[in-house]
Parts: C-alpha cells; structure tokens; sequence
C-alpha cells in the first residue's frame, strides 16, 4: 500500500512519460520504417538538433523544483545567438571570448533575476516575463538584421563530427554510413550528468528541493532560502548561456526571431518530464525524455511531410496542458485524501 | 541558581501595540523534567515560547540556560537551536518531498569525496531512528507518513542535534490515541536522557499522563507552577479560565426560560451530523429564540461543530434542519437563504476584507443574499451603514475609511452588524469577544441577549466560561472533538461545567 | 467632508498613473513643439494627439480585463496577445470563405465579428476553468494559451496573411465617414463605459475585489469566489476578442503572427502604472485605461525617439521591473529597515 502511493507520488508522472516516448518512438519507426525513421542516426538527431533545449531544460528543471519558473530563456537564446553572430562577424572578436562572453552576460541576467525573486520578492513570473521582453529588444538593438555566422574556428566546432563505433550500415552504394553526434551533444549529456549529480549529491541541489518543498520548514530547517533561490537562478542563467552557445552552433547565425517560443519548449519538456509546477518535485532525467518527446514530435511532422511547423507549436501546448490539468488533479486527489 | 534546571526565564516582558502579551512571568525547567504550559487563548503561551525561541524579541527579563548564570538572547529559531532549544511545531516544518532520511540530516549531510553520502546518511538515520523505536523505512519521504510519525522524526532530528531543551507545541491535536501513547513513550525515553520537555496542549489527560510540572499562564500574567500529582484536575481548568475554584460554586444560573417545541419553533435540529476525521456525529436542537453556548478547551471541537453547522464544512454523515425544512449546504449562501449567519472565529483570514471599507464591508453579505444584479443603492448602502454604525457604536472616522484601519472590537461589531443586516433566524458567533476590549464585549453580550429576546436562535462560543453563563440558556460541552454533554438549568453552573470538560475521574 | 475625503484618496489613488502621463506629455512637448495641434485631414482628425489615443485602443480595452483579473486572481492572463491573434483569424477567415484574400464577403460581418468574440470568451473560459477550478498559478494556465494561440491561428488561416479587402471591414480600424474621430476610440470609450457601468450598476465590481483580497472570507458570505474568478478570465477574454477585432481592421487583414504581439506587456504594464497592485484587491478602472494611454504616448514617443518597434519592449521590461519593485514587499522590507535604522540613529544621537 505504501509502496504503491510513493509510486503514485514521485515517479508516476515520470513512468508515463518514458513509456510515452518510447510508444511515440515505436509508433514513428513502424510508421516512416521506409524513410529510415528506425536507423540509429535518426535517434541520434532528436540530440543533435535538441542539445541547446536539453540544456536550457535542465535550468528550467532547477527553478522549477524552487517553485518558480523562467519564461525568459525563448528571448535570452536569441540574444545569445545575436550576441555571438555579431561579435564574431561584426566585431571581430575571436570565437573563444565571443563563448565566454555570452557565458558572463548568462550568469549576470540569472543574478538580476534571481535577486528580483529572491531578495525582492517578486513574483518569477512577472520577473521573467519582462526578462523575456528585456531580451528580446536587446537582440534588436544589437542588430535587426539576421547575421550569419562565418567565423572558422566556430564553424569548425559546429562541423566537428564525432563517429560512433557502432550502429553502422551500408547505403546502396556499399558504403559504410557510421552514425555520428555533434560535440554540442556530448557538453549537453556532461552537464545533464552534472546536474544530475549535484541535484542528488550535494548540499546546494537537496537544499533546491527542500526550499520547492516548504519554504517555510526550509527555514525552520535551517536554510537561507533567499540564497538557494539566488543561486538557483543564477545556474540557470549560466545554464541558458551554454544552451544558446549550443543553439548557435546548430542554427550558425542570429536574428530577431529566433527561438520564438522556445521557453514553451523548455517548460514543456521541465513538466513533461514530471517537474511539478508548484515546485519541490523535478528531476533532470525526466527532462531529457521531455526534450525527447518534442523531437520526436517535431520528427513526425518533418517525415509525415505535409503537416505544417505550427503543429509541433500546438501539439506541445496540448501535452503541456494535458500534464498540467494531471498534476493539478494529483495534488487535489492528495488533498481531498488527507 | 539551582543546578539541575535547563532552563531559566525570569521576569519577561513583552507588549505588541496594545496588548501587554507577557506580564513579569518566570519559568523554569529542570533536567530530565516534562513541564505543561497550560492557558486558554490569550494566555501568551504562544508568545512565551516565540520569545524562548527567538522569533520575537522580549523587552526585559533574562533567560538562562543550562544552569549558567550568564543569559542568553535568542534572535532567530536557528541561535536557539544551536544554544540547544528546539521545537517541534504541530504543523511539522519538514519538508514533504524529502526522505525520512534527508529531513534529520539536512544542512548536515554526511559527505564523502565532497558528495552527499546517501549510504551513511540512511545507515545513520535508521540508526537514530532506531535507538528511539521510532519505525520508519528512512528512504521514503515524508509525506508517506501520518503527522505522528513525522512530529516523532522532527524529534528524532532535535534530539540528534543535542536538544537539551525540547519545546513541543501542541503535538497531539491530530494524533489518534496509540500515536498519542508512542509519543508519550518517546518523550518518557527522551526525559530519560535528561532532556528538558516543554509541553504545550489543551488535552487534560495528556497533561496528568506524562507531565510532572504544569505552569498555567492567564492574560499574559503567570498564574503559578504547579506539581502535576498535585492538581487536581478541576482546579486546573478553574486555574486557566480564571476563577478560584471555591469562589465558583456559589454562582448559579439564572430563572429558566421555556421553549416551545412546536416544530416551527425549533430553528435548528442536527441529527447525526458529523464529518470523519474532524468531528464525531451530534444531534443538536437549539430552540427560536434560546442562546446555546459551546464549550470546551481549545481544540475540542466547538469551533468545527459549528463551521459543519453552518456548512463551511461538508458533513458527510447524518442530516441538518433549519426551520422544519432540510438544508444541505453546497455553498455558505445555501445556508444564509436558509437564514444562517457565521462569524468566524478568524477575524482576520476568515472575517473582514481588510482593504475594502466600512460600508462595503457591512453590506456585503446581503448584497451576496440579494444575487448580483440586484446592487443596493449606494443611498441604501449608506442608510444601513449608518444605521448599524450608530446602533452598535462603532468607531470609525467615517463610513469610508477601511476596515483594517479600526480596532478589533470595531471591527468584530461591523462584521457582527453583517450578518444581522441579513435579518438571519440563526446566529453563529464563534468567539466574537476574543482580543476586544472589556467595554466592547459587554456589548456584544448584551446584544446576544436582546437579539435573542426578539426571537433569534444564537449559538454564542467564548474562551470565557463567565461570558457565556451570563448570555446562554443551555451550553454544550465537547471533548476530542465529541459533544460530550449538555447543561442547563441548575446543572448550568462554573464547577458542573468545568468536571464535565475535564471529563472522568 | 466625505465627498472631500473620498476625493483625497481618488486623487491619491490615481497619482501615479496621472504623474507618468504628464511626465511623458511633458517630453514631448519638449521635443515635439507641434505635439499637442491638432488639425482635420480628409474629415478625420489628426495629430499626434490623436495618433496616441486612436493607437491606444486596443491596450485600453486589453487593460480593462487585464485589470479585473489582476484583482480577482492576484495573477496575469499573458495569453492576451494570442486571443488577439486567434479572434482575428476566426473573422477573418470565416469572412473570407477560407480564401486567402477576398474583395467581398463570404459571409455576412456581423457573423464574423460575433463568431471572434465568441472565440475569445471561449478562451477566456478555458484559462478560468484552469485558474479558478483546478487550481493552476494564472500565469501557468494562460501560458498555454500563450504559445498554443498563436498555432491556432496559424492552422486557421493556414500559415498566411489572410486578406479582407472590403471597405466596410476597415470602418473598425479607421473611421465612418462623415464621423471625425476614429472608431477604435469610440470603441474603446463603450467598452470603459459598459465595464464602469457593469461594475457599478451590479455588484460585480464590490465582488471581484472582495474576492481579490480575502477568497475564504468572501466564500463564507455566500460570495461564490470560483465563479467571480473565472468571470474575469471570460471578461478578459471577451476584451482581447474584440481588440483582435480592431487591430485586425485596421491592417484589413488576419497576421497570425503579429496581432497583439507583446500586446500582453503592455497590458500588465498599463494595469501596474494605474497603481493596481499585482498582488490583487482593489483595483481602479480609470488607473489603468490612463495607463493604458501613457504606455502608448511612451511607444509613440520611443518611436518619435527611431527606436524601432521590436526595440521597444527593452524600455518597457525596465519600465515594468522599477514599478514592480517599487510595489514588492522586498522594497517595504527595505524602507521599514531604512526607518528603524534612521530612527536608532536619532534617540542615539539624542541620548549623546
């Protein structure tokens, strides 16, 4: 009996996700068979095409489990790309500060958010929605064109493709086609890994989860809960400039529209992946599998061939709507319970 | 100073804006002791234990600790922990989404390599969990388990902080009688070990079960330490609501009104009526025109019966008539077309709508009466605002100025002048003299017993036994969340009503 | 003397909403010296003036329901702009016959505008039935909505602009002939004048801030607080139909894309500036329809200044942030410390 509820609680919400991809995944491979749905690369493009969102994801996961949210990271992607296309192709900065730059202004936009949250008390919604605004604007003012990123070292980076051992086959020509990934996935999985650790392993992840808990027994208990939440968003901010560095090397360029929606896409794969709303409950791998879904989506839309972009937009909405209507029945269905 | 005492308060101090909350009043807690505070509302139990653990500050006095002569001063929960006073709330302040294991340990993870230890950690609290019998799989959190257990875990992590003072703040109010009597072996074991207990509760049995000492407070002023084996428990109860127990019998209960029982007569009858879980079946009849008091310790369920009444509560068993007719409450305006009325005893969460005014605060329970569409007209609205504030004397600068602005005695009468704009056939008023001044209250009961005369079925709940003996015709006594008995007539009298709320011996 | 104290606090009420007004008047009277003249061109008024009021029509109306559900839920509906976008694609379409640009109508426009609104209180009921029945945080539950909206509307027009190109659909966006002043103005002044009138002449108004500030108190006075919270979000949604409706007009045209796009911003925006709190409660209409004015005098004038459009909300995010932290308990905290502090300092200074 007991066992049966802490399934209920923690990890229901998580099982139905992982069956729900891995159902999604099968489905798409018996259907596109013929387009090569099935083949390992394929699987390997739902990361390729995605890193960025993992790790964007994963900040989103972070402030979520606080009990806030971060609907800024969309326009902050945007902003990130800019920033890159013009200082390598506008400012002639070398693409080594260009990253590290973007990672500095990353961690300086979580420590104004952050404090607004914390220290004000302001709620992280209003906070980052004008975050969201904020960043947007910046990128039209840096430039309200779209640039296209030349820089060498940068493509080289976004180029490098690393072959897997495994999972290889023979094209009609008799050539052998090895799979591959992008080094953008393999810093996407180290830091999944990483967050994984401290979420479980350190003072400063179990301190996020209790303050999502109950705030107010995080005190009693002993916390500075102004501070987790500080640091909370300014992981996240550091984690949405790597994920916009990532982004960047997928699309190569920057311009005022990018990334439209993307905070959806976050939020989505965060609460798909079982991170409750009202905080406390998250976990960066439930996220991956969020993320996962959204590609595999996406990838239905792109072999089904005549279905337009707008769908992956609307489906998303309609998952997140169906997971969140779930959580809040949940948590009344404990309630009415006690 | 003796040297066996843990805890020393001398001579504290504290006044909030208007109310002097702590009045010169020692306490003093030994080694190995379990001491009661006992007090009904407003006794400054609570502020007592605020000021020990420093979430308010006090203005003078001393507290000393652990028989050192040099006294401390408490800023936050955490400087009292680490002078090794912890309390343990009875809303537990744990985290729900954590493990058992996570919750003792928490800010002070074993760590290995500079990672949290999981192994150690479960191995540890198992360990600590064990050596105090408490059972509990340590993996699992929190909220897998009943209060009981948590409150117990909550010790179990004071405890392994070297506690040596415990405070536990109304523990048992939702504990059932075996998680009750595990709790009292903990606490036993922990006095034992020479751990100081501060206990505070309403339950009497509890107190006379594992208590040595009792010191009962009384509006902010110390009215005495006494040795448990000593008290009796009638005396108790006299001691907390304020009157010598001697002096008591003398005062005897007025000229018996009659009621008719004509079925149009009776306003209210409950027959069976309960909720599980928050308060045992009870028939009730109360009379047009008859004052029924509801009485009992804090926490025995008066206030619950009357929010099931009322419908604030679904009840889930037996059934409610008002008038003759049955009502079945989906909504508290069910109720008030049925010509209930409710004022609750939370004036500030549950009464007043602090940021509107006066008026709006006056007519709104008609206006909600009335539906939506049919607004009073700002004409009528002042009319009636006017109308009330004269009849119940408030004062208030003018009909406008918000409602948070005036004192709680203003306050309580124009959300009393509420609900008798709705011209309702049965009144609730749960505490309605609570935190007011002398004069108000006087007022308030005056207007219990003439609203009463002009044929209103009353339920009128107060802290103060004497209030309710001079404005009730029968009073209902709850115990543990039952009704246990009814008074009236010569039965109705300080020291029947007061055995009957101690119950047994 | 009551009607004088009640004047005081009116006045008090609707300081800050009046002061940025004129501070931003104020600018540009400074580098605009013909801002305030006004003259008829082809039988409409024109001028900046008249530029600021006409373009604020839809922000004003968009106010008005942001506004009763800031005071109801202590939370925002950001799917405003996305309502906007949807309702005009419903008119736009069912107009058009499913064409994508159309000289006459497919079907008659009071069927159009009527089916729009219906469209946008249905979203309006569905963020309710999230926020007041099940319990979600408002921005949580409009944020569906926020992103989904705008998806819809593209499934409705299929991905394009969809075109109406019949003189009797621009009369909404611009003006009737004959009539100088432009029609989104009048439109909006209904539209503040039938929600005054609504709250005023019912007991809506007395409800919704009830609820507002104390849900469990207003519960027990037989005031059905789900249904007054859900209301709002309906309300709001009928307000962001109908500036769909206006903007659609004036651009002849349903852009999935850019109707009502950062429309929501503004509309929190026009709602903190009228001296409405976020947190909930009390509310004032008028504070945030002046609002509502000043943001667009403050767009007008950014644009006066060539800042470019997609540049604006820069301003407006900073705009929001000071007000909302002027308005956050962290900012009380920090004064009342700054009181205590100063006031030790004095008796210290008294007692040397």
């Amino acid at each position: 009996m007991k066992n049966k509820k802490q399934l209920n609680q923690t990890t229901f919400l998580l099982m139905i996700t992982i069956v729900l991809f891995f159902v999604m995944y099968g489905i798409g491979c018996v259907l596109f068979n013929a387009q090569g749905f099935s083949r390992v690369q394929n699987f390997l493009n739902l990361f390729i095409s995605n890193a960025g969102l993992i790790v964007i994801g994963i900040g989103m996961t972070v402030v979520m489990i606080t009990g806030g949210i971060d609907i800024s990271v969309g326009s902050f992607v945007a902003m990130g790309c800019m920033m890159l296309a013009y200082m390598m192709e506008k400012g002639g900065i070398g693409a080594v500060p260009a990253v590290l730059i973007v990672l500095v202004t990353g961690i300086v936009f979580g420590l104004v958010q952050g404090f607004l949250v914390a220290y004000m008390d302001i709620q992280p919604f209003i906070v980052t929605l004008a975050g969201m605004f904020f960043a947007r604007g910046m990128t039209a003012i840096i430039s309200k064109d779209m640039i296209s990123i030349t820089n060498e070292t940068f493509m080289a980076w976004a180029k490098l493709r690393i072959y897997l051992p495994f999972g290889g086959y023979y094209n009609r020509k008799g050539v052998l086609i090895q799979p591959y990934i992008y080094p953008t996935v393999v810093i996407a999985i180290l830091l999944l890994i990483a967050a994984f650790v401290m979420l479980k392993y350190t003072k400063f992840g179990r301190s996020i989860y209790a303050v999502g808990g109950n705030e107010q027994s995080a005190l009693m208990l002993g916390l500075n809960v102004r501070k987790v939440k500080l640091k909370a968003y300014v992981l996240d901010g550091f984690l949405c400039g790597v994920g916009s560095i990532l982004f960047c090397l997928n699309t190569l360029g920057g311009f005022v529209e990018q990334a439209k929606g993307f905070e959806m896409d976050a939020i989505a794969s965060s609460v798909i992946g079982g991170t409750l709303l009202t905080g406390g409950v998250g976990n960066v791998i439930g996220t991956l599998f969020g993320v996962l879904i959204k590609a595999t989506i996406e990838a239905f839309i792109t072999f089904q061939g005549t279905l337009s972009s707008w769908w992956t937009r609307i489906t998303i909405a309609a998952l997140l709507c169906f997971f969140i209507v779930l959580q809040s029945v949940l948590s009344m269905m404990k309630t009415k319970k006690q | 100073m003796e040297n066996n005492s843990v805890l020393e308060m001398r001579g504290i101090y504290k006044t909030f804006p208007g109310v002097k909350a702590l009045q010169n009043v020692d306490f003093t807690l030994k080694k190995g002791e379990i001491h009661a505070l006992m007090g009904e509302n407003g006794a400054g139990k609570s502020t007592l234990i605020k000021v020990l653990t420093g979430v308010e500050e006090f203005e003078t006095g001393q507290i000393m600790i652990d028989g050192n002569d040099k006294p401390i001063i408490n800023h936050s929960p955490q400087e009292a922990q680490n002078n090794g006073i912890s309390t343990v709330y009875q809303e537990v302040n744990l985290c729900p989404n954590l493990s058992v294991a996570e919750n003792l340990f928490i800010g002070r993870e074993p760590k290995k390599g500079g990672l949290i230890d999981w192994k150690t950690m479960n191995k540890r609290a198992s360990d600590l969990l064990s050596s105090l019998d408490i059972n509990a799989d340590v993996t699992k959190t929190i909220d897998n388990y009943s209060i009981a257990i948590q409150q117990m875990i909550a010790i179990a992590r004071a405890v392994d902080m070297s506690a040596k003072v415990l405070i536990l703040d109304e523990p048992t109010s939702s504990l059932d009688d075996s998680e009750v009597e595990k709790l009292f072996q903990l606490m036993t074991k922990l006095k034992n070990e020479g751990v100081g207990i501060i206990f505070v509760t309403h339950f009497l049995e509890q107190v006379y079960a594992v208590c040595d000492k009792i010191t009962v407070l009384r509006n902010g002023q110390l009215v005495g330490e006494f040795t448990t084996a000593e008290l009796p428990r009638v005396q108790l109860v006299a001691k907390m609501m304020g009157k010598d127990f001697d002096d008591l019998a003398s005062i005897k209960g007025d000229n018996q009104k009659q009621f008719s029982e004509n079925p149009e007569d009776i306003t209210i009858k409950a027959v069976g009526l309960g909720k599980n879980g928050y308060i045992k079946p009870f028939d009730l009849v109360i009379h047009k025109g008859e004052v029924v008091g509801f009485t009992g310790l804090l926490g025995s369920g008066r206030s619950e019966t009357v929010r099931l009444l009322y419908g604030a509560e679904k009840a889930d068993t037996g059934e409610l008539l008002v008038k003759g007719k049955k009502v079945v409450a989906k909504h508290p305006l069910t109720s008030m077309n049925a010509g209930m009325a409710y004022l609750p005893e939370d004036r500030k969460n549950e009464g007043i709508i602090a940021d509107l005014s006066v008026r709006e605060n006056l007519i709104l329970a008609l206006q909600a009466k009335r539906g939506i569409f049919h607004l009073l007209s700002r004409k009528q609205q002042e009319e009636y605002t006017d109308k009330y504030i004269k009849m119940l004397q408030v004062k208030t600068a003018s009909r406008e100025t918000t409602i948070k602005s005036l004192s709680g005695g203003n306050q309580q009468k124009v959300i009393i002048g509420r609900w008798l704009l709705t011209n309702p056939d049965f009144l609730i008023l749960d505490e309605p003299t609570r935190g007011i001044d002398i004069g108000t209250k006087t007022e308030i009961q005056k207007l219990v017993l003439q609203l009463a005369e002009e044929g209103m079925a009353v339920v009128f709940i107060s802290s103060e036994i004497e209030e309710m003996l001079r404005t009730c015709d029968r009073m209902v006594v709850m115990r543990d969340g039952a009704k246990v008995g009814e008074l009236d007539g010569e039965d109705m009298n300080q020291s029947t009503i007061m055995s009957t709320i101690a119950g047994g011996h | 003397m009551n009607s004088e104290k009640m004047k005081k606090i009116t006045s008090q009420r609707l300081f800050l909403p009046i002061f940025c007004l004129i501070l931003v008047l104020l600018v540009n009277v400074v580098t605009t010296p013909n801002f305030f003249s006004i003259s008829i061109r082809d039988g409409v008024l024109y001028g900046y003036i008249i530029d600021i009021i006409n373009r604020a029509s839809e922000l004003v109306i968009l106010a008005i329901g942001m506004t009763l559900v800031v005071s109801a839920s202590a939370g925002t509906d950001i799917s405003v702009g996305a309502i906007m976008a949807v309702s005009a694609a419903v008119c736009c379409n069912l107009l058009s016959g499913g064409e994508r640009a159309v000289t006459e109508y497919a079907s008659p426009l009071i069927l159009g505008f009527l089916a729009a609104i219906v469209v946008g209180v249905l979203i309006g009921c569905f963020n309710g039935f999230l926020v007041a029945k099940l319990n979600i945080q408002p921005m949580v539950a409009t944020l569906i909505m926020f992103t989904a909206g705008r998806g819809i509307a593209q499934l409705i027009t299929d991905g394009q602009i969809t075109y109406v190109r019949v003189d009797s659909y621009r009369l909404l966006g611009a003006s009737f002939p004959g009539i100088p002043i432009p029609t989104p103005f009048i439109v909006a002044v209904i539209m503040v004048a039938f929600t005054a009138l609504l709250l005023s002449k019912t007991a809506l108004g007395m409800y919704i801030q009830s609820v507002g500030i104390n849900k469990k108190a207003s519960s027990f006075i037989g005031i059905k607080s789900i249904f007054i919270i859900f209301l709002t979000y309906a309300y709001c949604g009928f307000c962001s139909g109908l500036s769909g409706l206006i903007a659609s007009s004036r651009i002849y045209s349903a852009d999935a894309n850019n109707i009502g796009l950062n429309m929501e911003l503004d509309a929190i925006l026009a709602v903190a500036i009228g001296g409405n709190s976020l947190a909930g409660g009390k509310f004032s209409i008028a504070g945030s329809v002046i609002g509502a004015y000043t943001i667009q005098a403050l767009t007008t004038t950014l644009y006066a200044m060539h800042v470019s459009s997609d540049q604006v909300p820069v301003y407006k995010a900073i705009v929001v942030v000071i007000i909302v932290a002027l308005q956050s308990p962290g900012f009380a905290r920090w004064r009342k410390n700054l009181a205590k502090k100063k006031s030790i300092n004095i008796t210290q200074k008294e007692a040397a």
